[in-house]
């Protein structure tokens, strides 16, 4: 395969890591090693001949030498970190990494409940390089993902969560990722475990942010595996510098009778992709994968998500929004795929996107691979201007046509937003939202959202 | 002719319309309105009747500033002052409303946020503080009952999943929140069932005042029943070619519209 450009830098930054590597388990780096082999094999995927980067270059991520970043806590850490946080009674732990290590004096490990394994996975790969062994890289796929096999290849720190059986968490368990590359280019490679036994109910949330103006790369992985009977919510937030490049995984794997919910926001980044592949393993497992967009200027976010239904009776639905202003591009790929045995699958797949300028640009793309023959599967698409009759209906009231254009555009939103359960995610959208329409920074979307109690 | 209305004469007009031309906005857009010359004087009722494709709704529409039409000529003052230099946002903080034939479903904004926004956006105009949360709960609950209306109504989205009956009543109790000094009624008895037909009715007589005017476009005269009309106008091919009383809303009932047609042939 040609590749897009060199990528010298990494195979550089990686001779480094492994000279320095503490964490000696041997096959962490035969891991590691395999993971890097495959990537110098592939290289940087190129849009011209791989058809799952067809609508994303990459070519300018593969172009900058980004550095391996170092972890620092200083005043501009803070500042970051005290805007995201969502505060040690709003959490059941935080974990904040600095280009992509573990700083523990920003971090919140205090109160875990019991038969919760919160840690970093640095730390966790030395004390228990075993258990962790049976999951790790297990189902996040190096031969699949360029970045994936990038991202593998330099696996040093992240999160490791384990919660045992019939375990409750009832606060969300946050894991903040900044970046703050110093004068030159930096690029972090999170790696996120998350194991739940059978019966657990827990919330994650993984914010991406960065110092606003900088240049990095964040290249995250993020497995995430469930036994039975669990209910898992999960948020993620990417609101890195609008110069910075965010390329991510997440590959999810529910056993039987499991929930799981999950919610992408993006509203950072001059370029981002979002692979976002679960696999419904166990019958009667149900899957919604939910996504907002809001982006403008040159901003380009690519979402490709697959529901892989590999046993019968699971239900799946997804609903991704995209509101794409001034010359930003977006692009959703969102593939269903039935296998033989799945029979009386029932799948609702949605994408709807807002162009609030002519210059915006969005390729949406459902694609349904069905092979069994008892199943419901359902898609829908549409692409369009705000409606002129919606806003005539504002102004013949006497509401302006701004004021018009921001309501509609804020609650085409908010059909998604709304339904994020974290409580800190949801309002950092409203209020984001709000700021960029220009509306009251407290309307919140239970006033504007259709719901079903009166206020009377 | 028989019957000739009698023009009175008051200060100022309300609504003034003079030889008024409009066509289908953009290159190649239709004719419809061909000098149509109407005036409404505070506390009358105006009806205008005419088959689809007279032009009555275009007129309804072009007087709420829908930019969808493009007038070619004529004048129309609003309360002496020129109404086709205003958008259609400052028409309505002036006191127009247009009740819409068919109102457009909005999802995810609540009834009573949307309200609340275009209530205050007229006071704002008017130099008013915004209206107290109190007081505007206990207008809106008044004009509720006057509709017949749920309470729900208010949580939910703007005519979301509503019936043809309810986005009428929504479109009635809407105008009778907003107070207006000109209310424009297109077709709003179409779709309606005689219940339906007899609330609207009686939210939209409430209305009539000595200072407002209301001019009600309608194809079939049962809702004149109802709302009882000073004038009543005839429109074909997009001029007004007969004025007359209540009377001529029945005739018309009984005759239809092609009598006049004729008529409209004969006289050019």
């Amino acid at each position: 395969m040609t590749q897009v450009a060199d990528s010298t830098i990494h195979l550089s930054n990686y001779s480094l890591l492994e000279e320095s590597a503490a964490n000696g388990h041997a096959w962490l780096r035969e891991l590691r090693r395999a993971a890097m082999e495959r990537f110098k094999e592939v290289g940087f995927p190129n849009s011209k001949t791989n058809e799952e980067w067809r609508h994303t270059n990459v070519a300018p991520i593969a172009k900058i030498p980004f550095k391996l970043g170092q972890q620092r806590a200083d005043s501009t850490t803070r500042a970051i970190q005290s805007n995201f946080t969502f505060g040690e009674h709003h959490t059941a732990a935080e974990l904040v990494f600095v280009n992509g290590q573990f700083v523990q004096e920003l971090s919140q490990l205090e109160k875990l409940p019991r038969g919760v394994t919160i840690q970093n996975l640095d730390q966790a790969l030395s004390q228990d390089g075993e258990g962790i062994k049976a999951k790790l890289g297990r189902y996040a796929d190096v031969e699949k993902n360029p970045f994936v096999a990038l991202n593998t290849g330099f696996i040093r720190d992240g999160a490791y969560i384990q919660i045992a059986r019939s375990v409750t968490v009832d606060q969300p368990i946050h894991l903040l990722f900044i970046s703050q590359p110093g004068h030159e280019p930096t690029v972090s490679h999170p790696r996120v475990l998350f194991i739940a036994e059978d019966n657990v109910e827990a919330t994650i949330v993984e914010s991406y942010v960065g110092a606003e103006g900088s240049q990095y790369f964040t290249n995250a992985v993020t497995e995430i595996v469930c036994g039975n009977d669990c209910r898992i919510d999960h948020a993620k937030l990417q609101q890195e510098s609008l110069d910075a490049y965010h390329i991510a995984t997440m590959q999810v794997d529910l056993g039987a009778k499991t929930t799981f919910v999950s919610h992408a926001a993006t509203i950072g980044a001059k370029l981002s992709r979002n692979d976002l592949n679960c696999t419904m393993a166990g019958e009667h497992a149900y899957a919604t994968l939910n996504g907002v967009v809001l982006i403008g200027g040159t901003q380009h976010c690519d979402n490709h998500t697959l529901l892989d239904h590999a046993v019968p009776n699971c239900p799946s639905h997804e609903l991704y929004k995209h509101v794409l202003a001034g010359r930003a591009t977006g692009v959703f790929r969102g593939k269903i795929l039935v296998r033989k045995d799945a029979q009386k699958t029932d799948s609702k797949q949605n994408s709807k996107t807002l162009l609030l300028s002519d210059d915006a640009n969005m390729n949406s793309q459902p694609a349904l691979e069905i092979y069994a023959d008892d199943v419901k599967c359902t898609h829908g698409s549409t692409i369009g201007p705000l409606d002129e009759e919606m806003i005539f209906y504002f102004r013949s009231r006497g509401i302006s046509y701004q004021a018009a254009r921001h309501l509609l555009t804020y609650a085409f939103a908010a059909d998604v937003t709304r339904r994020i359960k974290v409580e800190p995610v949801r309002r950092r959208l409203e209020d984001y939202m709000a700021r960029q329409h220009g509306l009251p920074q407290d309307l919140r979307i239970t006033d504007l959202g259709a719901h079903d109690e009166a206020v009377l | 002719m028989g019957w000739q209305p009698v023009l009175r004469k008051t200060e100022m007009s309300l609504l003034e319309i003079k030889n008024l031309h409009a066509k289908v906005a953009g290159a190649g857009g239709r004719e419809i309105l061909k000098g149509v010359d109407l005036v409404i004087n505070p506390g009358e009722v105006h009806a205008i009747m005419g088959k689809n494709g007279s032009g009555k709704s275009t007129l309804a529409q072009v007087l709420a500033g829908r930019e969808t039409y493009e007038v070619t000529g004529g004048s129309v003052l609003y309360k002496g002052k020129n109404l086709l230099e205003l958008s259609a946002e400052e028409r309505a903080r002036e006191g127009i409303f247009l009740a819409f034939q068919y109102p457009v479903e909005i999802p995810g904004v609540r009834t009573d946020y949307f309200l609340k926004a275009a209530v205050n956006a007229v006071r704002k105009h008017r130099g008013q503080p915004e209206i107290d949360s109190m007081a505007f709960i206990n207008m809106v609950k008044e004009k509720m009952a006057l509709l017949k209306m749920d309470k729900s109504f208010m949580a939910r989205a703007i005519n979301e999943g509503f019936s043809g009956g309810e986005k009428k009543r929504n479109e009635i109790f809407q105008m009778a929140v907003m107070d207006p000094t000109l209310a424009l009624m297109d077709e709003t008895d179409s779709g309606l069932d005689i219940d339906a037909l007899k609330t609207v009715s009686h939210g939209a007589n409430s209305l009539r005042s000595p200072e407002r005017g209301i001019l009600v476009v309608t194809h079939y005269q049962r809702m004149l029943n109802y709302i009882t009309p000073d004038y009543v106008h005839v429109m074909i091919d997009g001029r007004i070619v007969k004025t007359g009383d209540k009377n001529l809303a029945l005739e018309l009932e009984e005759k239809g519209y092609d009598w006049l047609e004729n008529d409209d042939r004969d006289a050019a």
